[in-house]
């Protein structure tokens, strides 16, 4: 049986690589795929949680998340294609257009 | 005895006469502006004859013998409704409101008629009229009003068309330069009247705070809280009344050209000269005494205000009239004349005789309208020329004019039986038999009387230097320019030559009269003759109409001296009829500061000083008018030159109206200005500027200028920002609960 404060160790982990992820890397796909990580941290803090108090509430969420994640990525996916065509690149920092 | 009658239409009419002139005036024809503006004047005084005749006559005789005021009522609609204040726009037309509505239309329809002449050559001739429209309105509204702030309304109106008319020539010739002075005249007659209607207004704050009302019947209610002491300025203590009573009477000084505050009237010559017969001698400068004729009850509540009143009157009066001794500009004249009877007024109204103040009011309007009416034949005659030095000899071929100038002057100057000798007479005579407790038992209605006979002497003298410079002995001055830019079409002067019939009349409404006019071109050498520029009957007609007035209306308040003579009790109908309303004022002194009247009242009842004085003021008028008449029948006489060289220093200080123009120059315009350049350029540059506006905006702008740099672009930038947020929060939520917890 692996302890809570692990579990929750190891979702705060995920969470700073997915955060560090968002914030320094120029690639929106990667900062998709760490924005991903965020998700899934949150989403095994919840189960983690779920299984302390003994009852499905988190699992579900996490469930709902998982479907929102999904979707999110698609959306997200779809925004970089579009940025991409439009702008022939996929770097964060030259996607600067509306500091005019 | 109060009825409702739609009095709205009265002022309503020349309002929307106004509205039409000055909206559509570009496109209306002259004639189509002449139809608007005299028919819709007209039309108000057919209201009020029907209203004052038909409706308001049967009231006064039905009321007459109680106490019960009559009078015709219309409420048109609530103008302010506010927690306990219901101030609505109230119309009230009563026995006092019904003259000066009479006066009002009947004087502005004639000069409205005679405008449509003097003015046919004139640019802006709709906007002319529409003013004079909008004039006649809100001095209707003065009149009409049951309540001060109406009145006040009315009061602004005609103080703004004053300022509007006075500059109306602003662009003289077309050229601004020509046109400044007048324009520069317009405005000093409204920042003077300023300062007066400043202290009308907290006079009507004054009132409010002690009343908790501003209609007028209700004032009238509530004497107990007049009387209330007061402590202005930690002064005091003054009654309600009294303090009210200054501070309205100021207004009125302002209003009607009362010293101290009289200096504009004489610039406001600038204006058309219609407009210095309607407004600035008939009509709006004689609202002051209105106003406190209406406010009787307030006045005589404070007798030491209303002897105030009478001094600043009887001095107005003398000193005014002194000046008019060596003006040589017609209309400077008859402005200082003016301000000469309206310290008349003030007289009467100071001393309690409020129906002799308006009755001289009355008659005044009609003289004095119908003077300068004269005056602007004369002027238009003479091609715009002014200068008594340039007239002389007029009378024959200006002889409607004459006549009728010559009957006005005789009634301005008090010679029995013209109109201006009963109503002023009336005046000296309750100057001495006052009315006012506060100077029943003093020397001062001697003094009052005293320089009121003064002013009536001056008066006559000047009036008929006057009349002697302008139509008797020859023409003097040179011809005017020929090249005037009349429509006229006139042939100007031929050398030496008669020119007979001169007047080609091309569009000038009158050139069947020029004709006339030169029948008799037997000008002894004059040589000008042709170069006349004659009245037409528009202009005529009204002379005819007010010389009428001027002559016989005196016989409505002939004085009781004369109804003993002939055995006729109450002779003096004028009095009769505004007794409801002015003796309110004398019931309620009566009842609230104790039976002092009586004492003063004792002279009154002497018909032999009545009797004598009446002598004395014929003699002095007789007497100064002959003396007048014999000194200028042909020109400024060898003594008159004499007597102005050897008293160079006295001529020279009545010439320039004893310096108080340029007094008030250095005392008051140039410091004020001079605070103005200094508050312009210390508060309103640096302080409101640059610290104010500038400074604002460049604070905002320097800030933004570092927060922009904020505002990269780049997505990942703000995600740092958005990290650092809400760490933050939430360290603090949770050291918070931590602590909280922990304490």
């Amino acid at each position: 049986m692996v302890p809570t404060s692990q579990v929750l160790g190891l979702a705060a982990l995920l969470f700073c690589i997915g955060l560090a992820g968002v914030i320094v890397r120029r690639n929106l796909l990667i900062v998709m795929m760490s924005v991903e990580l965020m998700l899934n941290a949150a989403n095994l803090a919840l189960v983690g949680f779920a299984r302390v108090r003994g009852d499905l509430e988190g699992q579900g969420l996490a469930f709902l998340i998982v479907a929102l994640a999904a979707a999110e990525a698609a959306v997200g996916l779809a925004i970089v294609v579009s940025v991409f065509r439009s702008r022939r690149t996929v770097y964060a920092d030259e996607v600067t257009l509306l500091r005019r | 005895m109060t009825k409702t009658f739609p009095l709205l239409w009265i002022p309503l009419l020349p309002l929307l006469g106004a509205a039409i002139n000055l909206l559509c005036g570009r496109v209306l024809s002259r004639r189509a502006v002449n139809v608007v503006a005299c028919g819709s004047v007209a039309g108000a005084l057919g209201v009020v004859v029907f209203a004052v005749f038909g409706r308001l006559w049967p009231l006064v005789g039905a009321a007459e013998g109680t106490h019960l005021p009559a009078r015709l009522v219309q409420t048109a609609y609530a103008w302010i409704t506010a927690g306990s204040v219901d101030l609505p726009v109230g119309l009230v037309c009563d026995p006092l409101s019904a003259v000066m509505l009479l006066v009002v239309t009947l004087v502005g329809f004639l000069i409205h008629l005679y405008s449509t002449g003097y003015m046919a050559h004139e640019r802006d001739y709709a906007r002319f009229f529409g003013y004079l429209n909008l004039f006649t309105g809100a001095m209707l509204i003065l009149v009409l009003a049951d309540n001060l702030p109406l009145l006040f309304v009315g009061w602004e109106g005609v103080g703004v068309c004053s300022y509007l008319l006075i500059g109306f020539w602003y662009d003289k010739d077309g050229t601004e330069r020509l046109g400044l002075a007048n324009a520069m005249a317009g405005r000093k007659a409204f920042l003077v009247n300023r300062v007066g209607d400043v202290a009308f207004l907290l006079g009507m704050l004054v009132l409010f705070a002690a009343t908790r009302t501003l209609s007028i019947e209700s004032l009238a209610l509530r004497a107990s809280d007049l009387l209330l002491p007061l402590h202005p300025l930690g002064l005091g203590p003054y009654t309600v009344a009294g303090v009210a009573g200054l501070l309205l009477f100021i207004g009125a000084m302002g209003k009607s050209a009362q010293i101290p505050l009289y200096v504009w009237l004489p610039d406001a010559m600038a204006g058309p000269t219609p407009v210095s017969a309607l407004i600035h001698a008939a009509t709006m400068v004689t609202a002051g005494v209105y106003m406190v004729a209406r406010m009787n009850f307030l006045f005589m509540l404070s007798p030491a205000v209303m002897g105030l009143i009478a001094l600043v009157g009887a001095t107005t009066a003398l000193f005014a009239a002194s000046i008019g001794f060596a003006q040589h500009d017609i209309k400077k004249v008859l402005a200082y004349s003016t301000i000469s009877q309206l310290g008349y007024m003030f007289v009467a109204v100071g001393v309690g005789a409020f129906s002799a103040g308006i009755f001289h009011l009355f008659t005044h309007a009609f003289f004095k309208a119908c003077l300068f009416l004269g005056a602007g034949a004369i002027i238009h005659a003479l091609h715009d020329e002014q200068d008594l030095r340039q007239m002389g000899g007029l009378r024959r071929p200006l002889a409607t004019t004459h006549w009728t100038f010559l009957v006005s002057t005789l009634a301005i100057a008090g010679i029995p039986p013209l109109s201006g000798f009963f109503s002023k007479d009336e005046i000296l005579w309750r100057a001495i038999a006052t009315a006012n407790p506060a100077l029943g038992s003093t020397w001062l209605p001697a003094l009052l009387y005293v320089m009121s006979l003064a002013a009536a002497l001056c008066t006559a003298f000047y009036m008929f230097r006057l009349y002697g410079l302008v139509f008797l002995g020859e023409r003097r001055g040179t011809a005017p320019a020929s090249s005037h830019g009349h429509a006229g079409g006139h042939v100007g002067g031929h050398p030496g030559g008669h020119a007979g019939g001169g007047h080609a009349g091309g569009g000038h409404a009158g050139s069947g009269h020029a004709g006339s006019g030169h029948a008799g071109s037997g000008h002894a050498g004059s040589g000008h003759a042709g170069d006349l520029h004659l009245p037409g009957p528009a202009m005529e007609a009204p002379l005819i109409v007010l010389a009428g007035g001027a002559a016989l209306l005196g016989l409505l308040g002939l004085p009781e001296v004369v109804g003993s003579w002939l055995g006729i009790e109450h002779i003096n109908l004028f009095e009769r009829w505004l007794a409801p309303v002015v003796d309110q004022g004398a019931r309620l002194a009566d009842r609230w500061a104790g039976g002092q009247r009586v004492a003063a009242n004792a002279l009154a009842e002497s018909h032999g000083l009545e009797a004598l004085l009446l002598l004395l003021s014929v003699a002095v008028a007789v007497g100064s008018s002959a003396l007048a008449w014999k000194l200028y029948r042909a020109g400024p006489s060898a003594l008159v030159e004499r007597l102005t060289a050897r008293l160079r220093w006295f001529y020279r200080l009545v010439l320039n109206k004893y310096w108080v123009d340029e007094l008030y120059d250095w005392t008051i315009v140039r410091p004020y200005k001079a605070l103005a350049v200094v508050l312009f350029q210390l508060v309103d540059r640096l302080v409101i500027d640059r610290l104010g506006v500038h400074g604002t905006a460049r604070s905002v702008d320097g800030v933004g200028r570092v927060l922009r740099r904020l505002q990269t672009g780049n997505v990942q930038h703000y995600v740092v920002g958005l990290v650092i947020g809400i760490t933050a929060l939430v360290v603090g939520v949770v050291g918070a609960a931590l602590l909280g917890g922990g304490g």
